[in-house]
C-alpha cells in the first residue's frame, strides 16, 4: 500500500456531477500576479489538480490565507475564500470550520506568515487537530516586502535587512509541527510536481490538521535556495523520499541508506561492508511514538540529506468533531434548547 | 465599649430604600450572603441593585486588608437606581473588613461586627494599633458587636460538621440577622438551601440552623431598636429575574442567534472581567452555542469573523489590553463587511491597570481606534439588564448592516445585578435575513440600496463562490482594486453605511426639562447615578435634564437638535472626557467634562453637587 493512500477522507459521498469537475472549474477569473518563474504557480496548479479528485462540491471548499505572496492563493481558486491578516489564517479557519464543520477548509501560508507573526496560531491549530489542511510555502525569505530574511532563512544569510548576515538560527517547520503533536506532517518540494501533487492529495484526505511544508524558491530574492534539488546529477544524494513501511534508501540507484548507530542516524552504503537492507531504518509514520519522525525531520545538510514525504500520519479525534459531539450530547441530555426556558431559568418571581 | 442602646419595645421604621454592605474575608461567603439577600429583597417586591467589590488576588492572606471582599446592595421603590452612595448598614466579619469599608458608611449608620474575630492577631493584620470596638473611634455609628463565630458554632453543633465546614456557615448567621433587620421572610432562603444542598443534607441543615439562629438572635436579643420596612416598587407586570451584566450579555447573544436562526460561535481569551460571558455561554451547548477558548485575543477576534463568514453569529468578548489586540481583526471585519460583535467589558487602564476596577476609558478607542478610515457602530449598555437588550441590538445591527459592532460594558455592569423582566421570545425581533433570490446575478459587494449592506452569502451556497479579504474591493464586484477613485468611493460607502444606522435606532430622549439651563449627558454604567442626581435636582426645582446615550456611533439623529436647547452641557464619565470630546467634535458645543477615574462609579451626590455648583456659579 502506498503511503499516500488513506482510509479516511474529508469529502462527502462523491456524486456524478462532482466527479465531472475538472481543474478548470477551480481556476478563478482573477489574473495571477506572482513573479514569472515563481514556485507558487506549480503549487497552485497541483492544488487545482487535486481538488477535482476529492469529490467535494466546489461551494463546500474554503481557502483561507494570511499575508505574503503565498497568501494570494485564495484569489486564484474558484472556491470560497478569505484573504486574511498576517499570520492569522489558522485562527480564521478555526472560526470557519467550527461554524460549519461540513466545509473542506484549507490554509495557505508562508514562512513569515506562520513561523513568525502567526507561529502561535499554527501551533495551537495543530495541537487541537482541527480538520483542515495547511500548506506552508517555505521560500526562506520575505518576498512581498522585498527581500528581508525570514525565520527559516539559514544562519548568516545576507539580505536587505541583514547586510552582514543574519545572527539568528532558523526555525524548522517539521519538528515544530511534530512538537505540536500534528497528526499529519509532511514535506514536499515545488520542483517535483508529482510528489507535490500526491502529498497535497494525501494531506487533503487526512482527517485532522494536515501540515505540509512545501520547499520552494523565490525567483527574485532567493532563487538558488533549492539548488541541490534542481541539480539532476547530485540531487539523489541530497534528498530522501520517505515511503511508509520501506527501508530508507537514497542516492543513485538507492545505493545509500540510513541506519542507526546507537542513538544517532548514520549514512551507510548498502551492500558494502556487510550492510544489508535489513540494517536500514524502516520508515513508519504511524507508530505510537513520533520520535522517528523527529529523527528524520532533523536530518539536514551538510551532514545529511533532507527528507521529503510524510513524516507522521496518525488518527486522533478532531476538535470540530469533539465540539459538535458536546453539542449533540447536550441536546440528547437536555433536549434542544428552547429560548423561553433559558430566559426563565434560575430564581424568578412574578410581579402582579 | 460602645454599646447599642437596647430598645424597650420593637418598632418599625418605614424607609423608601436601604443600602447594605456585606464585607468579610474572601473566604467568608459575603458574595453569597449578599446575593441571597438581594434575591429575597427582589422577591418581596423591591427594586434591587447590587455592587460587588472583589480583591484582585485570588486568595489573599486571611484577615488581611487585601483580602476583603464586599457586596453592596440598595433596595426599595423604583427610585432606587444605583447600588447606593453610602451604606446604612455594614456587616463586617473581621477587623480588615471594618477598616476597608467604614469610611463609606453613613454617619449614624449601623455596623454589625463579628466581635469574635477582633483578636490581637486580626487587629494587627488590619493595621489597627488598638481595638476600634473599645476606643470610641466608632462613636458616630451604632455598633452592634455580635459573637457570630461562637453563636454559629453552637447553632450548627448538632450536625457534627468538621470545624472548617461549621465555620463556613457563619455568613448565614449574618444573613439571618440582616433579614430580621429588614423584616424579610426566611422561607425563600430555606427553600433555596434545600435545593442547593439537596445532596448534602448536613450542610443544608447547618446553614439553615445558622440562618435561623441569626434571625432569632436579632429578634430576641433586641440588638436593634427598630426593624426597617422598605417601600416596594411599582414595576411593570411580569416574571422577573436578577441578572448581572455579563449574564445578560450572554443571554442576549444566545437569544439573538436563536432569533437569527443561526449557530452562535463565541471565541474568547480569558480576561477579567469579561471571562464570565465565556463561562456562561459554555454552559448552554444545547442552544447550539459553540464556545472557543482561543490561544489569544487576536485569534478570538478573527475566529469570530471566520465563523460569521461561514454563516454563524460570530462574537468575541474582551477587556482592557485585549481590545488593543483586537483592533487589526476588527479592521478586517470592517473591510470584509462581515457581521460580528465585540463585547468590550471595560476596566481601569492603561495596560494591565486595575483589572477588577471599573472605567469607561475605551470609548475613543471603540470609535476611532483602528488604522485607516474604519468606522464601526459602537453601542453601550446603561444597566446590567440593559446588557441583554444592547447585545441583542448589536447582533441585529451587525447582520442587517454587515458590519462588526462594538458593545461597551464595564467592570461595574459586568458583576452588578438588577431585576430584569424576562422577555418572551416573541417579544424579540426576528433577525432572520432574506436569502438572495436564486438565479439573481450575484456580486459580493453589490449593496442593498437602502442599508448599503452587501449580501451575506455563505460557503455551501452553490454557484456563488467568491473571495473576500483585507485588500480594497472594487465597488460592486468585490474583486481586488487599487484604483484611486474606487478607494475614495469605497471609503465613502463604508462611512455612509454606518452613518445611515442613525435612521434605524431610537431617537435620543431626555428626562426632565425639555429645554433649560443644563443637560447632563451620560453613556454606559453612569446611568443610575446621573438619573438619580437629575431627579433630585428636578425635585429641587432646577431646569435640568438627563440624556443617556446607548448609541455612540452613530449618534441618534436628533442629538444635535436636543443639545441646542440647553445653556450648558455636562458630561459625567468614568474617563477624562471621551464623550465630551466627541460631542464637541461633532456638534461644536461647549460641553463640560466631569471626569472620574478612581476605579469607582459615580455617587449620586457627586453629580448633584457638581451641578449645583455649576448652576450656582451661573445664576447666583
Amino acid at each position: 500500500m502506498s503511503a499516500y493512500e488513506s482510509e479516511c477522507c474529508t469529502a462527502d459521498q462523491p456524486d456524478a456531477t462532482i466527479s465531472l469537475l475538472t481543474k478548470k472549474d477551480f481556476q478563478s477569473a482573477q489574473e495571477v500576479k506572482w513573479c514569472p518563474g515563481c514556485g507558487d504557480f506549480g503549487i497552485l496548479s497541483q492544488v487545482q489538480n487535486v481538488l477535482p479528485k476529492l469529490g467535494i462540491p466546489r461551494e463546500k471548499i474554503v481557502f483561507v490565507s494570511g499575508i505574503g505572496c503565498s497568501s494570494r492563493f485564495p484569489y486564484y481558486l474558484n472556491t470560497y475564500g478569505i484573504h486574511g491578516i498576517h499570520g492569522r489564517a489558522p485562527a480564521i479557519a478555526m472560526g470557519v470550520k467550527c461554524a460549519n464543520p461540513e466545509l473542506s477548509v484549507w490554509v495557505v501560508t508562508g514562512d513569515g506568515d506562520s513561523l513568525s507573526i502567526g507561529t502561535n496560531h499554527l501551533i495551537h491549530c495543530l495541537r487541537r487537530n482541527l480538520d483542515l489542511t495547511i500548506l506552508l510555502l517555505n521560500n526562506q525569505i520575505y518576498g512581498l516586502t522585498k527581500g528581508q530574511y525570514s525565520p527559516t532563512s539559514e544562519f548568516g544569510k545576507k539580505t536587505k535587512s541583514s547586510p552582514l548576515g543574519t545572527i539568528e538560527q532558523p526555525i524548522h517547520p517539521i519538528p515544530l509541527a511534530l512538537a505540536a503533536e500534528g497528526t499529519f506532517v509532511a514535506r514536499t518540494v515545488f520542483a517535483d510536481q508529482a510528489h507535490l501533487g500526491k502529498t497535497i492529495e494525501a494531506a487533503a484526505r487526512h482527517k485532522g490538521t494536515s501540515f505540509v511544508e512545501i520547499r520552494q524558491n523565490c525567483v527574485v530574492f532567493n532563487d538558488n535556495v533549492l539548488g541541490t534539488f534542481t541539480d539532476a546529477d547530485t540531487r539523489g544524494d541530497h534528498w530522501i523520499y520517505l515511503e511508509q513501511g520501506r527501508p530508507i534508501r537514497f542516492g543513485k540507484d538507492g545505493r545509500k541508506g540510513l541506519a542507526m548507530r546507537g542513538t544517532q542516524p548514520e549514512i551507510v552504503a548498502v551492500g558494502e561492508g556487510g550492510v544489508r537492507e535489513e540494517n536500514l531504518i524502516v520508515h513508519d509514520a504511524r507508530g505510537a511514538s513520533n520520535s522517528q519522525a523527529y529523527l528524520l525531520a532533523g536530518l539536514a545538510p551538510p551532514e545529511f540529506p533532507t527528507a521529503l514525504g510524510i513524516f507522521r500520519q496518525v488518527e486522533k479525534p478532531t476538535y470540530d468533531d469533539l465540539l459538535m459531539d458536546q453539542i449533540d450530547d447536550a441536546i440528547a441530555k437536555n433536549g434542544r434548547g428552547e429560548l423561553a426556558k433559558l430566559l426563565n431559568a434560575g430564581t424568578t418571581w412574578l410581579v402582579e | 465599649m460602645v454599646q447599642a442602646k437596647l430598645a424597650k419595645e420593637k418598632e418599625f421604621v418605614q424607609v423608601r430604600s436601604a443600602t447594605v454592605r456585606f464585607a468579610g474575608d474572601s473566604g467568608d461567603g459575603m458574595q453569597l450572603a449578599g446575593s441571597q439577600f438581594a434575591d429575597i429583597a427582589s422577591m418581596t417586591g423591591t427594586v434591587v441593585r447590587t455592587l460587588t467589590d472583589f480583591p484582585s488576588e485570588i486568595r489573599a492572606p486571611a484577615g488581611s486588608l487585601g483580602g476583603v471582599s464586599g457586596f453592596q446592595l440598595s433596595f426599595g421603590d423604583e427610585e432606587v437606581r444605583t447600588p447606593g452612595d453610602e451604606p446604612y448598614v455594614l456587616i463586617a466579619m473581621n477587623p480588615a473588613a471594618l477598616k476597608m469599608n467604614l469610611a463609606e458608611l453613613q454617619p449614624g449608620g449601623i455596623v454589625i461586627v463579628n466581635e469574635d474575630e477582633f483578636t490581637p492577631g486580626n487587629l494587627a493584620k488590619a493595621a489597627y494599633s488598638s481595638n476600634p470596638l473599645e476606643t470610641g473611634d466608632l462613636s458616630s455609628f451604632r455598633v452592634i458587636p455580635v459573637s457570630m463565630t461562637r453563636l454559629n458554632e453552637e447553632a450548627v453543633r448538632p450536625m457534627n460538621l468538621s470545624r472548617k465546614d461549621a465555620a463556613r456557615c457563619k455568613n448565614f448567621f449574618a444573613l439571618g440577622m440582616t433579614l430580621w433587620l429588614y423584616d424579610r421572610p426566611l422561607q425563600p432562603m430555606l427553600e433555596w438551601l434545600m435545593d442547593k444542598f439537596r445532596k448534602n443534607k448536613a450542610i443544608m441543615a447547618a446553614n439553615g440552623a445558622s440562618l435561623r439562629a441569626g434571625y432569632n438572635f436579632a429578634d430576641t436579643a433586641e440588638l436593634f431598636r427598630v426593624q426597617h420596612t422598605v417601600a416596594t416598587a411599582r414595576l411593570p407586570k411580569g416574571r422577573y429575574r436578577r441578572v448581572t451584566g455579563n449574564e445578560a450579555a450572554a443571554l442576549g447573544l444566545i437569544a439573538a442567534a436563536n432569533r437569527a436562526g443561526r449557530a452562535l460561535v463565541y471565541a474568547s481569551y480569558p480576561i477579567t472581567p469579561a471571562s464570565e460571558i465565556l463561562h456562561e455561554l459554555s454552559k448552554h451547548k444545547e442552544y447550539d452555542v459553540r464556545t472557543l477558548q482561543t490561544e489569544d485575543e487576536i485569534a478570538a477576534c478573527v475566529a469570530a469573523m471566520g465563523a460569521s463568514f461561514a454563516g454563524a453569529i460570530g462574537a468575541t468578548g474582551t477587556s482592557g489590553p485585549g481590545l488593543s489586540l483586537k483592533a487589526e481583526g476588527l479592521g478586517l471585519a470592517v473591510m470584509t463587511e462581515l457581521p460580528m460583535v465585540c463585547i468590550n467589558v471595560q476596566r481601569a487602564g492603561p495596560s494591565t491597570g486595575m483589572p477588577t476596577k471599573t472605567e469607561q476609558a475605551d470609548l475613543l478607542m471603540a470609535v476611532y481606534g483602528r488604522h485607516g478610515e474604519c468606522p464601526m457602530p459602537v453601542l453601550a449598555a446603561a444597566t446590567p439588564a440593559d446588557c441583554f437588550q444592547m447585545t441583542f441590538e448589536a447582533v441585529r445591527l451587525a447582520v442587517k448592516y454587515m458590519t462588526p459592532v462594538m458593545l461597551l460594558s464595564d467592570s461595574f455592569l459586568s458583576s452588578s445585578a438588577e431585576p430584569w423582566r424576562v422577555l418572551a421570545p416573541e417579544e424579540l425581533p426576528d433577525l432572520r435575513i432574506a436569502e438572495l433570490p436564486a438565479g439573481e446575478d450575484f456580486a459580493p459587494y453589490r449593496r442593498d440600496p437602502k442599508t448599503l449592506s452587501r449580501p451575506w452569502v455563505v460557503p455551501g451556497t452553490p454557484k456563488r463562490e467568491h473571495r473576500i479579504g483585507g485588500l480594497e474591493k472594487l465597488d460592486g464586484a468585490g474583486t481586488v482594486s487599487y484604483d484611486a477613485a474606487n478607494h475614495q468611493r469605497m471609503v465613502n460607502l463604508r462611512a455612509e453605511k454606518i452613518a445611515g444606522i442613525s435612521r434605524d435606532i431610537p431617537p435620543a430622549e431626555v428626562t426632565g426639562a425639555k429645554e433649560g439651563d443644563l443637560l447632563v449627558i451620560g453613556w454606559g454604567s453612569t446611568y443610575g447615578a446621573i438619573a438619580a442626581a437629575v431627579d433630585e435636582l428636578l425635585h429641587a426645582g432646577r431646569r435640568v435634564a438627563h440624556l443617556h446615550l446607548r448609541y455612540l456611533n452613530p449618534f441618534p439623529a436628533n442629538l444635535g437638535e436636543i443639545l441646542s436647547k440647553y445653556e450648558r452641557i455636562l458630561v459625567p464619565e468614568n474617563n477624562m472626557g471621551h464623550l465630551c470630546s466627541l460631542l464637541r467634535d461633532r456638534f461644536l458645543v461647549n460641553a463640560l467634562p466631569l471626569p472620574k477615574v478612581d476605579g469607582r462609579t459615580f455617587r449620586i451626590r457627586e453629580i448633584q453637587e457638581h451641578v449645583e455648583t455649576l448652576l450656582g456659579g451661573l445664576f447666583r
